[in-house]
């Protein structure tokens, strides 16, 4: 068997983007970050219930593996899927709805934050036990691979679940049967309180963790959208030849706690002021946008309040829309013959 | 002195078997370890070996011969050709085809002198199927195969995945024959990995495909629970009706022979609790394929549990070209007024044994297989309930939280003021399996519980 090819990425040679991916990137990354804002506010409000884990911080993650995705690929995440149904481009509304729980929300208000999908936006979820989404997502590609339709199936999880047994089942699997998959694994550095070092062996080489099953791997920095990207389209070509499974490890950082009422007392303030100064991958693109001359402040500033005005819309709707009506307690709990 | 050769026991489960065919022939030397004949079982085909050292002597069942019973001698290994005088004296004799069930014994003693003709059983006429329908002899086991063989033929989205059911051509023969049939692509082997493969299916039936899972035994599938309850269950309900998880779960459910607690027990009561997936757990070869035929079409996912013991049972299946039986739907086998006996799978072994030995006392027993756990067919018991005003639960499972628990309590709900006695429950013992013959017979229950039973719930 060929060696696995994994390393890590350089970030000297990083492809640019043009002028149109960088504002498409950034303009998808702000609709998360103001997205999650909106949504932690109204948390905090309590308008949203339950469990809600924001992904402000790692919008670069989603965002450029979006870019390099094809009509038909799949896209399969653990609960912490705003940003990803978003990237997918799903209603905001009808996600903001759904984490207030309100019958136009995407599951009708029986999912919330952790349980949405639209098989229409091929958004496989959105699902709640760590780690269950990658032999779900290795399925995905499984299917892709029987129908022999060429879409992959592009399998989220972070570096809490990359300690999971059952996604060396799924890595295993995945390639002694060749399943179009990347699985891209969000290294925010913590699951929950634990700080990957002390939950992970060789815990600064989770992109190897495929290589005694073959599976090339390659580190990239989740915080670059480009960077990002550029590691997707090898990915997705490997997958796309038949090469079998591939994994991209995402140095990422997530700015909030684990979920809204998480404290984030195992880190330091000055860890998460480094991070958001040096590494913001919003105010990294702005830059680049600014550089390039592919817009100017006054141009940024009315995407802003482009993206604002979305966000401000799917709040009021989400808020006013009503609650599911009682009858829906007992419905899609089986599905009719021919439905 | 010359010894026996003695058919042997090569599963758990087997009773009898073929002699297929002789490697050895009379007068041949055999050492320890030489291969003396391959013997067919209802799984496989498996070669024995000598024990002993000698002369193949003489060959007392000959090459071909069926139904040779678990330890009946089957040749004479001697100090010499001649040398067939076996320990323990009496010329060896050829193996009885059938033993007398020890049960009916029981029976003819315990039967009332004055009893001398029972009473007419009333067998319903089944309006499942058409009248005039040839029906075909079939186990249980080759009735499972044709249901899935059928739905492949039909249905290019349908494929099975599992542990050893292409290659191997199934840990308990079930899929034989379907590699060749349907190729590897949609045969599929698996690495031993409950928890991934079963997920792996779950994810492909969310992609559009329509998996049956075949785990060689339920309690294997503990390691993949939460694929099959969080993931395959509730995805329908949390994306508000999106999508869901169409396909089949199934394999060897409950106690088989002598495999001890990790290998014993009933799911039936653990699934039949979870909203989102339907539980179905046949007893004969026809329910077996009809129900597995509409399992497989269903568009959610199904619990299919099998039970070892009944896989090489035979019964009739109509010849039809598309035979199925509708999920949720209980099936009154028997017809009687005394009391309303309930089973399922090989709980209806018992019951209608008891039903038997009851009706030579001149106890008209209804006996209704209920087929599907879940969604229950209630209407079918409560409506045989208010005939009989009695009823008697059975299954191999644990009491406690048992279908039995579930059925007391329901019929208690909806048909109180006709009930005569309290609901009675005949269940496995509330202790994990245990490996001695005599404590794994005591943990089960049989048909004279049943008995005991119903004649409690009559007071008699």
């Amino acid at each position: 068997m060929a060696k696995a090819a994994t390393k890590k990425a350089s970030k000297d040679k990083l492809t640019q983007f043009s002028k149109d991916e960088e504002l498409k990137a950034y303009y998808a990354m702000l609709l998360i970050r103001r997205f999650e804002e909106k949504a932690g506010q109204l948390y905090g409000m309590g308008k949203i219930g339950g469990f809600c884990h924001l992904y402000i911080g790692q919008e670069a993650v989603v965002t450029g593996v979006q870019m390099a995705m094809q009509d038909g690929d799949q896209m399969i995440t653990s609960y912490r899927d705003h940003g990803h149904m978003l990237a997918c481009d799903m209603d905001p509304k009808g996600v903001m709805a759904e984490l207030t729980g309100r019958q136009a929300g995407l599951s009708k208000g029986k999912g919330g934050s952790m349980h949405m999908f639209s098989r229409e936006k091929n958004f496989y979820g959105g699902h709640g036990i760590v780690g269950a989404q990658v032999p779900l997502g290795a399925g995905l590609g499984f299917a892709n691979k029987y129908k022999e339709n060429g879409a992959v199936s592009v399998t989220f999880f972070g570096e809490g679940a990359a300690n999971q047994g059952q996604v060396y089942e799924s890595f295993n699997m995945a390639s002694i049967w060749k399943l179009p998959v990347i699985f891209v694994i969000e290294n925010n550095g913590y699951a929950m309180g634990t700080a990957v070092k002390r939950s992970a062996a060789k815990s600064e080489e989770l992109f190897n963790r495929g290589s005694v099953y073959g599976i090339p791997g390659v580190q990239a920095d989740g915080m670059d959208v480009r960077a990002v990207k550029e590691a997707c389209d090898i990915a997705f070509k490997h997958c796309r030849d038949g090469k079998g499974p591939y994994i991209i490890e995402m140095k990422t950082y997530r700015y909030r706690g684990h979920s809204m009422s998480d404290p984030a007392k195992y880190r330091s303030k000055e860890e998460v002021k480094k991070m958001r100064q040096e590494h913001d991958p919003i105010e990294q693109s702005k830059a680049r946008v600014l550089e390039g001359k592919f817009a100017d402040e006054a141009e940024l500033k009315a995407m802003d309040a482009e993206i604002r005005k979305i966000v401000s819309e799917a709040a009021d709707f989400a808020q006013a829309a009503p609650e599911p009506d009682a009858s829906e307690l007992w419905t899609d709990i089986y599905m009719e013959a021919g439905e | 002195m010359a010894v026996n050769v003695l058919m042997p026991a090569l599963s758990p489960t087997m009773e009898e078997g073929k002699v297929a065919k002789w490697l050895v022939k009379e007068g041949d030397t055999v050492v320890s370890g030489d291969v003396l004949a391959e013997i067919e079982t209802d799984k496989a085909t498996m070669e024995i070996e000598a024990v002993d050292e000698g002369v193949l002597s003489k060959i007392l069942i000959g090459d071909g011969t069926e139904n040779v019973l678990v330890n009946t001698p089957i040749a004479i290994i001697g100090e010499d050709a001649n040398d067939v005088s076996v320990a323990g004296g009496s010329e060896p004799t050829p193996a009885p085809v059938q033993q007398e069930s020890p049960q009916q014994d029981t029976l003819a003693q315990e039967a009332p002198a004055q009893v001398s003709v029972a009473p007419e059983q009333v067998i319903p006429v089944d309006t499942e199927i058409p009248e005039g329908t040839a029906m075909v002899e079939t186990t249980v086991r080759e009735a499972l195969r044709d249901a899935m063989a059928e739905e492949m033929r039909a249905d290019e989205n349908v494929f099975l995945m599992g542990e050893e059911v292409a290659e191997y051509q199934g840990a308990y023969k079930i899929s034989q024959g379907m590699l060749e049939e349907f190729g590897a692509k949609r045969v599929i082997d698996t690495p031993i990995t409950e928890h991934g493969f079963t997920g792996i299916a779950v994810g492909a039936a969310f992609g559009g495909l329509k998996p049956i899972v075949e785990f060689m035994t339920f309690n294997f599938a503990m390691q993949a629970m939460d694929h099959i309850i969080n993931s395959a269950a509730k995805t329908l309900y949390m994306s508000g009706g999106q999508m869901g998880a169409p396909m089949v779960f199934r394999g060897a459910n409950g106690a088989a022979a002598r495999v001890g607690a990790q290998h014993s027990q009933d799911y039936s009561a653990w699934f039949a609790q979870i909203p989102g997936i339907k539980v179905v757990q046949p007893f004969s070869a026809a329910d077996a394929k009809g129900l597995l035929k509409s399992a497989i079409r269903d568009p959610n996912p199904v619990v299919f549990l099998e039970n070892e013991i009944l896989y090489g049972q035979k019964f009739d299946v109509p010849d039809l070209d598309d035979w199925t039986v509708p999920i949720g739907k209980a099936k009154v086998v028997r017809a009687g007024d005394a009391v309303t006996i309930v089973s399922f799978s090989i709980g209806m072994t018992y019951a209608l044994e008891a039903a038997d030995r009851l009706a030579a006392d001149g106890i008209m027993a209804e006996v209704i297989d209920l087929r599907t756990i879940r969604p229950m067919d209630m209407p079918t018991i409560i409506e045989s309930v208010k005939k009989t005003n009695r009823c008697v639960v059975v299954e191999e499972g644990w009491p406690i939280c048992s279908i039995g628990s579930e059925i007391a309590a329901q019929v208690m709900t909806q048909a109180f003021d006709y009930l005569d006695a309290p609901v009675a429950r005949v269940a496995g013992k509330d202790v994990p399996m245990p490996y001695a013959a005599n404590l794994e017979k005591l943990a089960l229950p049989n048909a004279g519980d049943v008995v005991d039973a119903v004649k409690s719930v009559l007071y008699v």
